[in-house]
């Protein structure tokens, strides 16, 4: 008796403790909830169906490069050429189309090639040349936005074709396109780090670089793929940008680097590595979403939302370390 | 006789690094199923010779027969593949994955698409595998969440799951508490009755002949010599590792006791009162003389280090009294703790007491940097003299001040966070587990300086897991148990028995122990 009673009571603590462990792991999500209700006590057109497709179409574009952004963090790295590499295969797939008359999907696929050939340079730096990652991507930030402007000489590029601006303004249902592409990069990204070898293979990069190479892995491999997806996934955000905006503007995404780590630092992935969920990503990206357009609703001035923004990094930066710090 | 016949040969090996010898022509030899213990002082080459066996850095000459025979390791995929497990000294788990996926690491269980992996087979494999040595973990739970002993089981079962059959263990207890050794030794032993062979690195030599079959020992890269345990002694083996004899391994212990001589108990320099921290720390009493030591016992999980960071004034306290001189004081900071003249060496040198890029004067002076400076400006002059003088006071092997510390043996690094200290003329010094990692050699000579300094009358709180130290150097030994005092005894009163049963909760609770 005292036994059954007794494994009860340890039930009774066991399931309180998962239930703090899932309130823990959702905690970003109640910020997203509570960021929420509060902007629509604030403005009456937030709370409206169409602001939230609104909403996740704005956070789709950092969403989707938050993600890529998540890998390499996981492995304890950093990209910051994500800003560059969405302007250049904006610019280069507008372009491809328009100026050199490249059919429109074999330019999407350059454009795509040239980011992702971006992140590769990126993670050979990063593995072969032994650069901090925040060097290396540093330096393709500078290279990215260079060639952007060397190619389109500082000119918008503007491009009407609807096979191509479909990719980035045109609805499947009632959804517009760049949430579902989120949603299936998102899916991907799940697949890829709670179900594959390489997955694992990123999370124990970032948890022991040095343990992970005796256990035979080979981590300059991880490393290097870890820069290419996110070249990937910033290009694919690009041309999405380019489909959107009817236009490949060589300024676009300027600091999109600071939204991306802030959807990837809110989101629960830390900044030394090892720890983090693309799912966490992208409530992260929902939230820097979400913030944007109610800080638009309510008529903030942009010079002011960016000091808010680096002010929410920070803050989210800060909560990183204070749990890390109490573990 | 296939069970004389070696299962390893290491033939003739040679390693350079650039300015170093860090083996010359060393032949190293192991039999199947035997427990082999690999000593010598840091710097000796073992690490070295056991990172070329494990395929972690490449030979520079020589040869390597694996059964007999000629076989090339050339990296640590190589030597897992032919059986051979290194658990390092680090532990090497990823303490954000859970157990099974640092169990499997590398070799994951292939699911049912190609990259995928199949989970659920993982875990119970991980389970089965834990199962077998008696090993009471969840597969599912995050390495983050166990402790150094259980760490050690779980990269014992990773070795095991990777049918190693050799294991080479590199200073596997030198984080455990006396119990825990304990376990892990017994865990040894029914590896080797399974016919696993181990290679046993350790500086301890109480342990060496506690465990080991045989014992190879190094110095300066060379070999020195090989002998079954049975036929030499410790003071042999220690001969052999430093080169000359044995001095006073606890000095203090012999000079105080063969000159009849007590260490003056004086005033009371530092006093604790009902120091209480969550639940880490409870209700803690203590008083500390100028010129004793005190030595502070316990296993792991006892808090210790605790308790000497909340005195240290670096974690925050719930309550509690502190006294220093008979002056009452709050401790809130490292800084205002130095101020009061104390001095804390933590148990992770490296990590929270050096500067290791920094020159070996930088590192002394640069706690003393008010004496030696004036309107900002470091007199250099004097900053060179100071670190000389301590370099010689306390002999530290270096090549120049200007050496980086990096570049030091463990012993001599830890010399330099001593010196550091000194530089401050502390009244009251907390070292947490002051020799651990550090050959003989360097070991007595810290010793003798901790009794010179207790002399001067320094009051000195010493954290230690070797219970043969706190019963060799301590004046006065204080137990502890789950962040409580539990015990406290004179020098002459204490047994290693008794300590270990206090430390162990074993003797429940207060009837003995207010001191």
């Amino acid at each position: 008796m005292t036994v059954a009673k007794g494994r009860k009571t340890s039930e009774v603590s066991e399931n309180l403790r998962g239930l703090v462990a899932v309130l823990r792991r959702f905690s970003v999500f109640l910020v997203l909830i509570g960021l929420c209700l509060l902007l629509s006590l604030l403005s009456e057109r937030f709370l409206t169906l169409s602001n939230f497709l609104n909403v996740a179409l704005h956070a789709s574009i950092v969403a989707i490069t938050a993600i890529g952004m998540t890998f390499t963090m996981l492995t304890a790295g950093i990209d910051l050429s994500v800003g560059s590499i969405v302007a250049l295969s904006s610019a280069l797939s507008a372009g491809f189309i328009v100026k050199q008359g490249i059919p429109t999907y074999p330019a999407i696929a350059l454009a795509l090639a040239a980011g992702t050939g971006l992140g590769a340079v990126s993670g050979l730096l990063v593995v072969k040349g032994g650069l901090p990652p925040f060097v290396a991507t540093l330096a393709m930030m500078a290279v990215g936005r260079g060639l952007t402007l060397v190619y389109t000489h500082g000119w918008t590029i503007p491009i009407m074709l609807k096979q191509f601006t479909f990719w980035g303004s045109g609805e499947l249902g009632p959804f517009p396109v760049p949430v579902v592409i989120t949603a299936v990069v998102f899916m991907a990204a799940y697949i890829v780090l709670t179900r594959t070898r390489f997955g694992l293979h990123v999370y124990a990069v970032g948890g022991g670089e040095e343990t992970t190479r005796l256990a035979g892995i080979n981590t300059e491999l991880v490393k290097t793929s870890v820069y290419v997806i996110s070249g990937f996934t910033a290009a694919l955000a690009g041309i999405i940008t380019a489909a959107r905006l009817w236009s490949a503007q060589p300024n676009v995404a300027a600091g999109l680097e600071l939204d991306a780590i802030a959807a990837s630092v809110l989101g629960g992935t830390s900044l030394f590595g090892g720890v983090g969920s693309v799912g966490g990503t992208v409530v992260g990206a929902l939230i820097m979403g979400a913030l944007n357009n109610g800080l638009n609703l309510l008529e903030v001035s942009s010079y002011y939302q960016k000091v808010i923004k680096g002010i929410v990094f920070i803050l989210a930066v800060l909560l990183d370390l204070y749990t890390k710090g109490r573990k | 006789m296939p069970d004389d016949a070696p299962i390893l040969l290491m033939e003739h090996i040679s390693k350079s690094f650039p300015g170093v010898k860090a083996l010359d022509d060393v032949t190293f030899q192991v039999k199947k199923g035997e427990i082999h213990a690999l000593v010598g002082e840091n710097g000796a080459g073992k690490s070295t010779l056991m990172k070329i066996l494990t395929g972690a850095i490449p030979r520079g000459s020589g040869a390597i027969y694996l059964r007999g025979q000629a076989t090339e390791i050339d990296s640590p995929g190589r030597a897992q593949a032919l059986g051979i497990s290194m658990i390092h000294q680090e532990l090497a788990l990823i303490p954000y994955l859970n157990v099974g996926q640092n169990i499997y690491l590398g070799r994951e269980p292939r699911g049912a698409l190609p990259g995928l992996i199949a989970w659920s087979t993982l875990y119970a494999e991980a389970g089965e595998q834990l199962a077998r040595l008696n090993i009471d973990i969840v597969p599912s739970t995050l390495v983050a969440s166990l402790s150094i002993a259980q760490r050690q089981m779980v990269e014992i079962v990773k070795a095991l799951s990777l049918n190693a059959d050799i294991i080479v263990m590199d200073e596997p207890t030198s984080a455990l508490s006396e119990r825990e050794t304990e376990t892990l030794f017994n865990l040894m032993r029914s590896l080797k009755e399974q016919g696993v062979t181990i290679i046993f690195i350790s500086h301890r030599i109480e342990e060496v002949f506690a465990i080991a079959d045989r014992v190879t020992v190094l110095r300066d890269g060379q070999l020195v010599g090989v002998a079954p345990i049975s036929e030499v002694d410790m003071g042999q083996v220690v001969r052999m590792m430093v080169g000359r004899e044995l001095g006073e391994m606890y000095p203090k212990l012999v000079l105080s006791r063969s000159e009849g001589e007590e260490v003056p108990r004086q005033e009371v320099i530092l006093r604790v009162k009902g120091l209480s921290r969550g639940r880490d720390l409870r209700d803690i009493d203590l008083e500390l003389y100028s010129g004793e030591i005190l030595g502070l016992a316990g296993l792991v999980g006892a808090n210790r280090t605790l308790l000497a960071r909340a005195l240290f004034g670096i974690d925050p306290i719930d309550q509690g009294e502190m006294w220093i001189d008979s002056r009452a004081v709050k401790l809130d900071s490292p800084q205002k703790a130095i101020a009061l003249g104390m001095g804390f060496v933590p148990e992770e040198r490296t990590a929270q007491g050096l500067f290791l890029g920094m020159a070996v004067r930088q590192n002394i002076t640069i706690s003393a940097l008010g004496k030696i400076s004036r309107l900002g400006f470091v007199n250099f002059r004097q900053a060179v003299g100071l670190a000389q003088e301590y370099v010689q006071r306390l002999n530290i092997r270096t090549p120049s001040l200007r050496q980086r510390v990096r570049n030091l043996s463990g012993g001599n690094q830890q010399k330099v966070v001593l010196a550091k200290w000194l530089s401050l003329n502390p009244k009251v010094l907390i070292l947490d587990e002051p020799t651990r990692g550090i050959d003989v050699g360097a070991k007595a000579e810290i010793h003798a300086l901790m009794s010179q300094l207790a002399k001067q009358g320094v009051g000195i709180i010493m954290i230690s897991s070797e219970l043969p130290e706190i019963l060799g150097i301590s004046d006065r030994i204080m137990v502890m148990h789950e962040g409580r005092i539990v015990a406290e005894f004179q020098r002459d009163e204490a047994s290693q028995d008794e300590i270990m049963l206090y430390a162990a909760g074993g003797e429940g609770s207060n009837d003995r122990c207010q001191g």
